[in-house]
């Protein structure tokens, strides 16, 4: 009996053990035996010493940039683009808010997705990064002297610019796809399931200044109505060429979902870009008209300055024979990747079940001998087999991106399966693989897309973070893991949480970029129609309604610090310029009421804030930027006076040691 | 006396001539560090200007009530080039005249000059240093701030170096030249 029921104890008791033990080993939880013993000391940057690598992230969602440290995971800073910030005036200081107009007026957000370095032969150059603007549609430039968006330009007849802004081999372009085949922006009214009559794909090249880095939108190239998704500029002997993968061949307008994933081959569409600046030379573009604004910010006269543009020239491929070849694909690619060689096109069809691998060489001699299966709206469809290369067989589920390591190894991320595969291009062979936590959607090695990839690490950018961090309710920080990949075997090394939602990235070493970094503007170089260049020129004006203060700023006080005269309705405009000329010494300048934001002002630059006199009375205004030991005191007053009040404008500082040299030196 | 050897009027002429030099290049130079400023600030005085981070040193002095540092400030920049120009004249009519009393006469000359020179150092770093504004932010009892004269002092929170920068080691060089010259043509050319 006794023995009855211990038996029924342990019974119970080794059922409990089952219920709790069914999670299958290595699932979910930490990274287990993945995690690289020597892994605290592979990603550990000692006080005072700098990380290896600037690893510029895209936002997604926020419209900006963080620019991350590997390999220490730690963000240093976060480059306003798209969207306003008001930590430090971006898109509200009087300066920098023509650098968000549109076409559609300003517009204050957008959805960045990826980063792209320029390349010099193929090879990251350390001097821009380029984003791309996915929802109104722009590409914008960074200049990595200053971390600060120089310049943004729209894109016309497109929606969605989501396969942006990849350059091409020498940053001869940045391009632009469009993701929703949309009507020509001057098309007028039409039935949405006009689709196929109406719709339009267009891909445009946006030209990049070899010196200034000056962006100008060269032409376009109306292509078939399908959604363009991502592309990759060939290399060495395909660095004339770009190729976009695609979706949606169906050409469906509802429920993509189901409508776009019936074909089992969509298409990665091969551009000869060359041919396209041949037919251009040829005079076979057509002008058309297009509305869009192209924003350029001068770090002389330290303002943006927007200006729209009424034409585009485009190009029709069915006058352009030659120039477009579709490569079918399976399921829907999303990734199309060239690697270091440009012998290799990888797409990565996000419902297949094989990874394709295209070869360059295949592809020449099949266009040469016209093995083509067909045609899809005049461009000639290539025969799968016989551009080829091969498939990786049972790679993981749901392939997105691959980056290689220059060493003939390929790295696919795998949204599904949740995991890195490592693979060998030329075998085709599945070497390794380690699980993402969770569901990976971009990867990045550094110089991954270049002829010279760092080849150290690969980080995964995760679309789902559950579990990894303290929670923080229901929202959470996207997660990112940067991995060994020097050996054989892939090593988890660390976890980071991001700003925003990182899509992709791409990394550079600190080298190529650190030396050139802008400590100060130069004051004597400022041309902003508004500066004090001192205390001496310091004074207030009106222009009617319009109050006009230029003002400066130095450790510890505004000049002037008291301003009255201004009358109840008036717009003041504060013009603060940062006499400093030491790094590291911001002010800033920050009112009560203001409609706007505060300004961050940098050493030897100008910013201005408006703000409106809605009140009678005393308005104090002050430094947000804890500059010195008597930040606190730097402070100051407007008076505000009735509208019909003859208070003369009148502006003052104390005796400061800068008028004090002054005047003894008269 | 005899006149002098040839070595001898040809060191001089060499070091005068070099002491030309002394127009290009900052003669002396005020070094300063701070917990903030791990890099340095640095301040170079030339014969007729001032180089370096002179406004940020005066923002910074600002704050212990310290008087700004202005060129206009100092007429010894204009006629530091005329004293100049007289020694390198007057060290080759030294070496030309090659007469052992015009050297001592020389020799006398630099160190006058070199001395006054840093007296007149002493005395303006005494002004900045001590002179200071009633109104300052920061006032420590007793606390004065004037550099070293040479080498290194402690001031707040930074320290300071004091030195002759590379036109200033000329001047030295030349000093240098001159008495070897002089102890040489005293032992051996009697």
């Amino acid at each position: 009996m006794k023995n009855k029921k211990l038996l029924g104890f342990a019974a119970i008791a080794s059922l409990f053990l089952i219920i709790n033990a069914c999670k299958p080993a290595g699932k979910g939880g930490s990274g287990g035996s993945t995690i690289a013993g020597d892994a605290a000391e592979k990603v550990y940057v000692a006080p005072g010493t700098h990380d290896e690598l600037y690893d510029f992230v895209s936002g997604g969602f926020n419209g900006q940039m963080s620019v991350v440290g590997l390999p220490s995971g730690r963000v240093l800073r976060i480059i306003p683009i798209f969207s306003q910030h008001a930590e430090s005036g971006w898109g509200y200081s009087e300066e920098t808010k023509p650098m968000l107009n549109t076409s559609h007026g300003f517009v204050p957000w957008d959805d960045a997705h990826h980063t792209t370095l320029s390349v010099t032969n193929g090879e990251h150059d350390g001097r821009w990064v380029f984003i791309n603007g996915n929802n109104t549609p722009r590409i914008a430039r960074i200049n990595l002297q200053t971390f600060r968006t120089d310049e943004i330009i729209e894109l016309p007849n497109s929606g969605g610019n989501h396969s942006s802004p990849f350059v091409t081999f020498n940053t001869e372009y940045a391009v632009a796809g469009t993701r929703f085949s949309v009507p020509p922006d001057n098309f007028g009214d039409v039935s949405i399931n006009s689709f196929k009559q109406n719709f339009k794909g267009y891909i445009s090249f946006v030209s990049i200044d070899k010196e200034t880095g000056r962006m100008a939108l060269k032409f376009q190239l109306t292509t078939p109505a399908i959604s363009y998704d991502l592309a990759r500029a060939g290399k060495g002997p395909s660095k004339d060429w770009i190729f976009f993968s695609s979706y949606n061949t169906e050409q469906a307008n509802t429920l993509l979902e189901v409508n776009a994933s019936q074909k089992d081959k969509d298409f990665i569409l091969a551009i000869n870009w060359k041919k396209a600046e041949e037919y251009l030379a040829q005079g076979k573009g057509k002008k058309t008209p297009a509305k869009y604004a192209h924003n350029v910010y001068s770090e002389v006269t330290h303002s943006g300055t927007s200006t729209i543009m009424n034409e585009v020239m485009t190009l029709d491929p069915k006058d352009c024979p030659d120039m477009l070849y579709f490569i079918p694909c399976p399921k829907s690619p999303h990734g199309c990747d060239v690697d270091p060689t440009g012998q290799y096109i990888i797409g990565s069809g996000k419902l297949a079940a094989v990874i394709p691998v295209f070869s360059f060489d295949k592809l020449q001699k099949a266009i040469a001998a016209k093995n083509f299966d067909g045609e899809f709206e005049g461009i000639p469809v290539m025969n799968y087999d016989a551009v080829l290369h091969g498939e990786v067989k049972k790679p993981g589920l749901g392939p997105l991106h691959t980056e290689f390591d220059g060493k003939g190894n390929a790295y696919t991320s795998m949204f599904v399966s949740s995991e890195i595969v490592k693979w060998n291009i030329e075998k085709l062979e599945v070497l390794d693989r380690v699980p993402t936590y969770y569901s990976v959607g971009h990867l990045s090695i550094p110089g991954g897309p270049t002829t010279k990839p760092y080849g150290k690490y690969v980080i995964a950018y995760n679309k789902i973070t559950k579990d990894r961090y303290l929670p923080t309710g229901p929202e959470l920080t996207q997660s990112a893991q940067l991995y060994d990949i020097s050996g054989e075997k892939m090593k988890l090394l660390l976890d980071f949480p991001t700003i925003g939602e990182p899509h992709y990235a791409e990394a550079i070493p600190a080298s190529l970029i650190e030396s050139k970094s802008v400590k100060i503007f130069k004051i004597e170089e400022n041309k902003h129609p508004y500066v004090a260049k001192g205390e001496k020129e310091t004074k207030v004006e009106r222009k009617g309604k319009e109050v006009h203060v230029y003002m400066t700023s130095s450790r510890s006080h505004f000049a002037p610090d008291n301003i009255e005269g201004v009358r109840l309705g008036d717009e003041v405009y504060f013009h603060v310029t940062n006499l400093e000329q030491d790094w590291d010494v911001p002010h800033g300048f920050a009112i009560r009421g203001a409609n706007n934001a505060e300004l961050l002002i940098m050493p030897g630059e100008t910013q201005t804030l408006k703000w409106t006199a809605d009140r009678i009375g005393i308005t104090p205004f002050y430094c947000t930027d804890f500059c010195s030991a008597l930040h606190q005191e730097m402070q100051g007053y407007m008076r505000v006076s009735p509208a019909n009040s003859n208070i003369p404008l009148s502006w003052h500082v104390g005796k400061t040691a800068m008028n004090q040299a002054d005047e003894k030196t008269k | 006396m005899k006149p002098l050897k040839k070595l001898s009027s040809t060191l001089i002429a060499i070091g005068s001539i070099l002491l030309i030099a002394t127009y290009f290049l900052p003669i002396w130079r005020i070094d300063l560090w701070a917990p903030q400023y791990p890099e340095g600030l640095s301040m170079q005085i030339w014969l007729y200007k001032l180089s370096g981070q002179v406004d940020i040193i005066n923002g910074l002095n600002h704050y212990i009530g310290m008087a700004h540092i202005k060129e206009e400030m100092f007429p010894e920049f204009k006629i530091l080039p005329f004293i100049v120009a007289f020694l390198v004249a007057f060290g080759l009519f030294t070496a030309f005249s090659k007469s052992r009393k015009v050297l001592i006469a020389f020799a006398i000359t630099l160190v006058l000059s070199g001395i006054i020179a840093l007296v007149d150092y002493y005395k303006w770093g005494y002004e900045y240093g001590h002179n200071l504004s009633d109104d300052a932010a920061i006032k420590v009892p007793g606390m004065t701030y004037q550099p070293p004269l040479i080498g290194y002092k402690e001031l707040l929170n930074f320290g300071a170096y004091s030195i002759p920068a590379s036109g200033g080691w000329i001047f030295v060089l030349l000093a240098v030249i001159t008495f070897a010259v002089l102890f040489f043509e005293i032992k051996t050319n009697k």
